[in-house]
């Protein structure tokens, strides 16, 4: 299993391993000089001496050569620029200094030797990030003449990483070695790979010329090469896998946070809020205003802005929740219908509201530095913020369940969910757990407005995208039961990943329809649904 | 009694079939009202003679009176009537058939859809098919495909336009679209006795899934586009005033047409089961009544009735397009309704044109408080008017009524 952080560049390698090379001036001067030539292909030869020495003073002058520092004279004197101009081999100070000198010009083939040279002499480095920029930077290059140092830096590393990215690289290149048997060896040694490239590399082998001949003479190595693509296609399959459960893990954590507010509402009240989306929208304008208030007067803190949105949106939109429950929906108990029309009304209400104070136009939600970027498993590439949604929402739904079973609010909640007239004449207030529980599930659809506006678009439509899934979530998981949103969300998010790449997102977004309607015909109440003996259920 | 009658109905249950003489079972909530020697709500007429009369009035004036005045009075006449005004009265029209579809299934049978709008634009697709084949080779790109299928590079009309060219497939699909998806729909969820607002929510769902589906180019009508730039309909142009004056005069008709049968549906056996559903589906169930082929029989109706009024529409509007089967679209029909008052006939004709006109006004004038006020339409008419329009009369009347009583004593 490979853990490697992504961005690392090839530029950040370039430089530690300058800081690194302790200047040993120990050159070839016969080599350096012959950068001063006029003719390509000698300056390129040159370049070829030079990293023939193979140490840091070669790596060196390598890199100031890259990055157009090393300098020709008038006369063929070839220098470098540091407090004060020297000569390139001595290091000695020039006296007097001359009048005019200019860059050795290096053209792309010298450019590419560069970059392989270079990258080749820093896997010897001491650091372990420089050798696996090397490493990385030397994975697509195929020149046979690289496999000596590969061989070398082989023989001395000891971090797996490297050395499968090393074993992998000069596999690569002795599959197209003349010797067969090192062919073999090497489309054996490739099965261990991960990458598409390396597998058309092998199918390459296997394909037929026009003349009716292999490509690859040898059967053994057609067989080898045979096998490690099989074994490739399964890892290759695997990390496919692996990554449509992320992105469905990534998607059902967020319908499990829109869905959860949702559920406790419905199946309280039993009537489903459709401002219910305004919520979240009111949540994510909350982590905006939070954010420009940082960004105004704590610039410095701007970084943890998010941390002090999620008390922010979960307070406003709680707060706006219970004013709703308090003006209208109390008003529409037992008429369910009449309060999906109301509440169609407020959210409508408060789009337009949002777009008069904001403008219609999406606002700009940036991520804190710690939330950009991403780790790569297993080649999938995982993004922090959809990380950190994973676990914001688990730890929401971690709350909200104990909210639920352990605190007076949650054991009136759970009460007036299964028997409301009961609850009622054993003296829990009711109304006032309506409002409270009404209060919460919208300011968990608060703190879904902060996870969402860490992904996507912020404008006064954002609610509306989500809506229908998590109703949908819903009435697949039904009410009453954590578990049943809980499963119901992610596995819609799953589903609907693993089914995407097959059909598309259109067509996904049917099929889960249909699959819901095929699900309810044998579980009208959802999957996880409150037994009770009332018959309006 | 009532437990022998429990009883009967209980054997009749477990035998699964409906019993004939629906109305004279006790059920039903008018029941009270009725005298105790008389098992028989008395039936109330068809219409009353001011029902009669303002349907006649009506009648006169959409079949006759303005497509008269519009196709024969000369533009500069006082007494023309505009193409605008034509245009927007024949859609308003087309959405009060929709609002009687939607009083049907809402009204009547309690079942709150919030997927109308899929059947509304169904049949607007069906028809516009038709349509888009009229316009034969005057399109852009003067090929016989119409233009955004020449715009995709596709050689020939796909599977779903077979036939489209037929007049009377046209108007068969326009009808069979909507119903078989109603139907099949419906029979699924109405089976596993989805009711309520899963019921809602599911159409609604629905509509969102259709809404994408016909967003998508490769689904054959047009993409994001949907079908415009209509010529002619049997040969006669579509915008000269003959043709604008007779999708008028055929959307009144089956403005009336529709009225009148869900008049007479109310009225039937089948109407007073669909008032039982309403007010309680489970007394019903327990009185041997099996609900759902009711259900199912209004809802396709319903249904078949929106793909009509679809039909009337699109050549009046001149598009359509995927965003006629938004959500948003479908759940204003409810307010149309709601707002006229629900389970009463002229009610939701009533409040769709008051509903639109108040839309055409407010798009022109403010266009930034349309949904200020429709949002605060749905509030308030949930809130305050539970009857609708309609029943304003009755409710200013109890107030009054209300406020003299307490003034006496005090």
């Amino acid at each position: 299993m490979m853990l490697r952080r992504v961005g690392v560049k090839f530029g950040l390698a370039l430089f530690l391993a300058f800081s690194l090379a302790a200047p040993v001036h120990a050159l070839d001067a016969e080599a350096v000089q012959g950068l001063a030539s006029e003719d390509f292909t000698a300056r390129v030869e040159a370049i070829d001496s030079i990293a023939a020495a193979a140490d840091e003073a070669a790596l060196e002058i390598l890199q100031l050569l890259y990055n157009g520092e090393v300098y020709v004279t008038e006369e063929g004197q070839v220098i470098l620029e540091f407090d004060e101009i020297v000569d390139a081999v001595t290091r000695e100070p020039l006296d007097p200094e001359p009048d005019y000198y200019d860059s050795v010009i290096i053209n792309n083939l010298m450019r590419g030797k560069l970059e392989t040279a270079i990258a080749s002499l820093s896997l010897l480095s001491e650091d372990r990030e420089t050798r696996f920029a090397s490493a990385q930077a030397l994975e697509r290059s195929e020149d046979p003449k690289l496999l000596p140092v590969l061989a070398r830096a082989l023989d001395s590393e000891t971090d797996p990483e490297i050395r499968a990215m090393l074993a992998q690289t000069k596999s690569v290149i002795e599959l197209a070695s003349s010797d067969p048997t090192l062919r073999l060896a090497a489309a054996t040694a490739l099965a261990n790979s991960d990458q598409r490239r390396v597998r058309e590399l092998l199918a390459a082998k296997l394909e037929i010329t026009t003349d009716g001949e292999f490509i690859e003479p040898v059967e053994e190595v057609r067989e080898a090469a045979q096998e490690s693509m099989k074994s490739i296609d399964r890892r290759l399959m695997l990390i496919d896998y692996f990554g449509r459960f992320f992105s469905g893990l990534s998607l059902g954590s967020i319908l499990l946070l829109v869905a959860l507010g949702l559920a406790i509402t419905y199946g309280l009240l039993g009537v489903i809020n459709l401002a219910h989306g305004e919520m979240l929208m009111i949540g994510a304008y909350a982590t905006y205003v939070t954010q420009t208030i940082f960004r105004n007067y704590f610039p410095e803190a701007l970084d943890f802005y998010v941390l002090a949105a999620i008390p922010v949106a979960f307070c406003v939109a709680g707060l706006v929740g219970m004013l709703l429950e308090r003006t209208v929906i109390r008003w529409l108990y037992g008429r369910p219908l009449e309060t999906l029309l109301a509440t169609w009304g407020i959210s409508l209400f408060l789009i337009q509201t949002v777009r008069q104070i904001f403008g219609a136009q999406n606002v700009e939600v940036a991520n804190p530095s710690w939330m950009s970027g991403g780790v790569e498993f297993m080649n999938v590439v995982m993004p922090y913020n959809r990380i950190f949604i994973i676990i914001f929402s688990f730890f929401v739904l971690a709350l909200v369940a104990l909210m639920l079973s352990r605190t007076r609010l949650g054991l009136f909640i759970r009460g007036v969910t299964q028997n409301r007239t009961m609850a009622s004449c054993v003296g829990v207030p009711t109304g006032r757990v309506d409002l409270l529980a009404f209060g919460l599930g919208s300011g968990i659809a608060g703190l879904a407005g902060v996870a969402l506006s860490q992904i996507g678009n912020v404008g006064p439509e954002l609610g509306q995208a989500y809506i229908i899934d998590s109703f949908m979530v819903v009435v697949l998981g039904g009410v009453g039961q954590l578990a049943g949103t809980v499963y119901a969300a992610l596995g819609l998010g799953v589903f609907s990943k693993f089914i995407e790449p097959h059909i598309g997102a259109v067509l996904t977004k049917i099929l889960v329809l249909v699959v819901i309607i095929a699900v309810i015909q044998k579980r009208p109440q959802g999957l996880f649904a409150l037994r009770g003996r009332a018959l309006e259920a | 009694m009532q437990q022998a009658v429990l009883k009967e109905n209980a054997v009749q249950a477990t035998q699964g079939d409906a019993p004939d003489a629906i109305v004279s079972g006790p059920a039903g909530p008018d029941v009270s009202r009725v005298s105790a020697t008389r098992y028989a709500p008395k039936v109330a007429p068809f219409l009353s003679p001011a029902g009669w009369t303002a349907l006649a009035i009506f009648a006169l004036i959409t079949l006759v009176i303005v497509p008269g005045l519009f196709v024969f009075v000369p533009e500069d006449s006082p007494f023309h009537v505009s193409a605008y005004t034509v245009t927007l009265a024949g859609k308003i029209m087309c959405y009060c058939i929709v609002a009687v579809a939607m009083n049907l299934i809402w009204g009547y049978a309690g079942i709150l859809s919030l997927g109308h709008g899929v059947f509304f634009a169904l049949g607007g697709y069906a028809f516009g098919m038709y349509l888009m084949r009229q316009i034969g080779r005057d399109g852009q790109y003067q090929s016989n495909l119409p233009d955004f299928m020449v715009f995709l590079d596709w050689k020939e009309y796909p599977w779903q336009w077979a036939l489209t060219d037929h007049f009377l497939w046209a108007m068969l699909l326009v009808v069979l679209v909507p119903g078989v998806l109603a139907f099949v729909f419906g029979f699924f969820a109405f089976r596993s006795r989805i009711k309520g607002v899963y019921f809602s929510i599911i159409t609604q769902a629905m509509t969102f899934a259709f809404m994408l589906l016909f967003f998508r180019n490769e689904t054959g009508f047009g993409g994001n586009n949907g079908f415009t730039d209509f010529k002619r309909i049997l040969g006669f142009p579509i915008t000269e005033p003959p043709m604008r004056a007779t999708l008028f005069a055929l959307s009144a008709a089956a403005l009336i047409g529709a009225a009148l049968l869900s008049r007479y549906l109310i009225r039937s056996k089948t109407g007073r089961i669909l008032t039982a559903i309403r007010d309680s589906e489970s007394r019903l169930m327990f009185s041997g009544y099996n609900p759902l082929g009711y259900k199912l029989f209004v809802w396709t109706l319903s249904a078949v009735i929106c793909g009509i009024a679809g039909a009337l529409y699109v050549p009046q509007v001149g598009i359509i397009n995927p965003s006629e089967m938004s959500p948003a679209n479908s759940i204003e029909i409810a307010v149309w309704v709601a707002v006229g008052g629900r389970g009463t006939i002229i009610g939701p004709i009533l409040g769709a044109s008051a509903v639109n006109g108040a839309k055409s006004f407010f798009t022109q004038s403010f266009p930034e408080y349309w949904l200020f006020f429709l949002g605060a339409l749905f509030i308030l008419v949930t809130l305050f008017m539970p009857k609708g329009i309609v029943g304003l009369a009755a409710q200013v009347r109890k107030m009054l009524r209300k406020g003299e009583a307490s003034e006496q004593p005090g």
